[in-house]
């Protein structure tokens, strides 16, 4: 029974991920092609929960937090280009 | 313009320590659980480059004054040294040793001498990584 509802669970995230695909493809601007890709490694961390009940594994429950983590860290990466066009400035101050 | 990212520097700061409390357990947990010193390393090189983003390079050199240079340096030495360490024991290189031992406040704890090994792949992960991101992050 948990194992019907987690693949229904699965199939409906893998359709989302599909729509955020084709944002990502088809998205007139920058910032609609970053939101999707964020959004995406959202959606992979509920792939991965959902496969470790599968698998009844606790294994992988570390690489929702790296996922997270990564997801940030790219997303605030590219809004800085897009905002300042440098990443990693030398000085703040001027 | 100068803009105001005072939103980004205050996540920053709570989410900094969250990060390296994760690699820190990464590290630790590498011996039975997934994780090590390589993931452990990236992922601490993750929380200086989040730190690099929302501030500038100069204030990161003036919170963390670290060479990466001798970091990796470092590293190498620790992995060569726990390698050497064996033939002082009439072992052959890289051979490992582990005892029980009872610390005053953790109890029985296992001390391993392959941590010392992950040690310097830690720190040799951390310092090539934070080089490449320096060297290339610097806008001249």
């Amino acid at each position: 029974m948990l194992e019907v509802i987690v693949q229904i669970s699965l199939l409906c995230i893998s359709i989302a991920m599909v729509g955020l695909i084709y944002r990502v493809i088809k998205g007139p601007t920058i910032p609609d092609r970053i939101v999707a890709l964020d959004a995406i490694g959202i959606n992979l961390v509920a792939v991965i929960a959902l496969v470790s009940i599968l698998l009844k594994t606790n294994a992988f429950l570390e690489i929702i937090l790296l996922i997270g983590i990564l997801a940030f860290i790219g997303t605030v990466a590219f809004s800085k280009y897009l905002e300042k066009g440098v990443i990693i400035e030398r000085d703040r101050d001027h | 313009m100068k803009t105001n990212d005072i939103i980004l520097q205050t996540v920053t700061k709570v989410t900094l320590f969250i990060i390296i409390l994760f690699s820190i357990h990464l590290f630790f947990a590498g011996h039975y659980y997934p994780g090590g010193g390589f993931v452990g390393g990236l992922m601490t090189s993750g929380a200086i480059v989040l730190l690099l983003l929302a501030f500038d390079m100069k204030t990161v050199a003036n919170i963390l004054p670290i060479d990466y240079k001798y970091m990796i340096a470092t590293g190498l030495l620790f992995a060569v040294g726990t390698g050497a360490g064996a033939l002082l024991f009439n072992a052959p290189f890289l051979t490992h040793a582990f005892k029980d031992v009872y610390l005053p406040l953790l109890g029985k704890t296992s001390l391993h001498t392959a941590v010392l090994f992950d040690t310097g792949v830690f720190l040799v992960v951390v310092g090539v990584t934070m080089t490449i991101i320096q060297t290339i992050g610097e806008d001249e």
